[in-house]
């Protein structure tokens, strides 16, 4: 499965195009990491637990994408973007998506 | 009670300078790593277009990102909260989020590499606040920073006359 952000992908042609496919994923923070974001939180700077919670997070999203993709028959997804919200205090939503197409 | 208070008032002073002097020597050695590094590789091709080179084609193409979540530190958040009053630039929080786009842009291209494209196109950022979304001063205050682009492996078109 191809993933791009632009409009086509590059190098091959569409054939044919199959609609909107999306992926989300609602993460929680986890307790300990969150406390340990609090010491860190003094000194400021990056809070690797929180950067490898939402990589991962992310990651899901995209595989659920792929999945409806795939389930499509399509062979890449196109100009795929992201989104994420805090829907409720400590949560975050993870969402991507993006145009399922079949290229060459 | 004349020492409850004394403590009381030195334990968040002494915070205050240790995060000070700390959150400023780590800001410093940040800048200097990134300097270097976006000096090492200011020669791989990173655009915020769709850019296809005219003589060289695609022969792999998939999706990179890189992602840095910051948060402020308690001096930075001190002073943003002195600057409220009067208004203006709050440099202390420019400086961080600079700090994470041009680390999040580095880690982009770092996955490029890795996976042996040698460009990244189309590259977008993202900011986005994931924690406290409450609004009280209670919990972390974290901000994520993403960059994605489209990562190509080009190789240089042979020319059939």
């Amino acid at each position: 499965m191809i993933l791009s952000n632009t409009e086509t992908v590059p190098g091959r042609t569409i054939l044919e195009f199959y609609g909107v496919v999306t992926g989300s994923t609602v993460r929680a923070k986890h307790i300990g990491r969150d406390i340990m974001a609090g010491f860190k939180n003094i000194v400021g700077g990056e809070l690797k637990g929180y950067t490898e919670l939402l990589v991962e997070a992310r990651q899901e999203a995209i595989q659920r994408m792929v999945a409806q993709a795939h389930s499509m028959g399509a062979n890449a997804v196109i100009n795929v973007r992201f989104t994420t919200s805090s829907v409720a205090q400590g949560a975050a939503e993870l969402f991507a998506y993006g145009t399922a197409v079949k290229v060459q | 009670m004349p020492t409850e208070a004394l403590i009381q008032l030195l334990i968040p002073l002494l915070l205050l300078v240790g995060a000070y002097f700390i959150g400023t020597e780590l800001e410093r050695r940040h800048y200097r790593s990134l300097r270097a590094r976006e000096h090492a590789s200011r020669r791989f091709l990173t655009v915020t277009f769709p850019y296809e080179p005219p003589d060289q084609d695609p022969v792999d193409v998939m999706m990179v990102t890189g992602s840095v979540v910051v948060s402020v530190d308690y001096f930075k958040r001190f002073l943003a909260g002195l600057r409220m009053l009067v208004g203006g630039r709050v440099t202390s929080y420019e400086t961080l989020l600079d700090r994470a786009r041009r680390e999040a842009i580095m880690r982009m291209k770092d996955e490029a590499k890795r996976k042996g494209f040698t460009a990244v196109i189309n590259v977008r950022l993202e900011t986005s606040r994931i924690a406290s979304s409450s609004g009280n001063n209670k919990g972390t205050a974290a901000i994520e920073i993403l960059a994605f682009g489209t990562g190509v492996k080009l190789r240089p078109r042979a020319t059939a006359a």
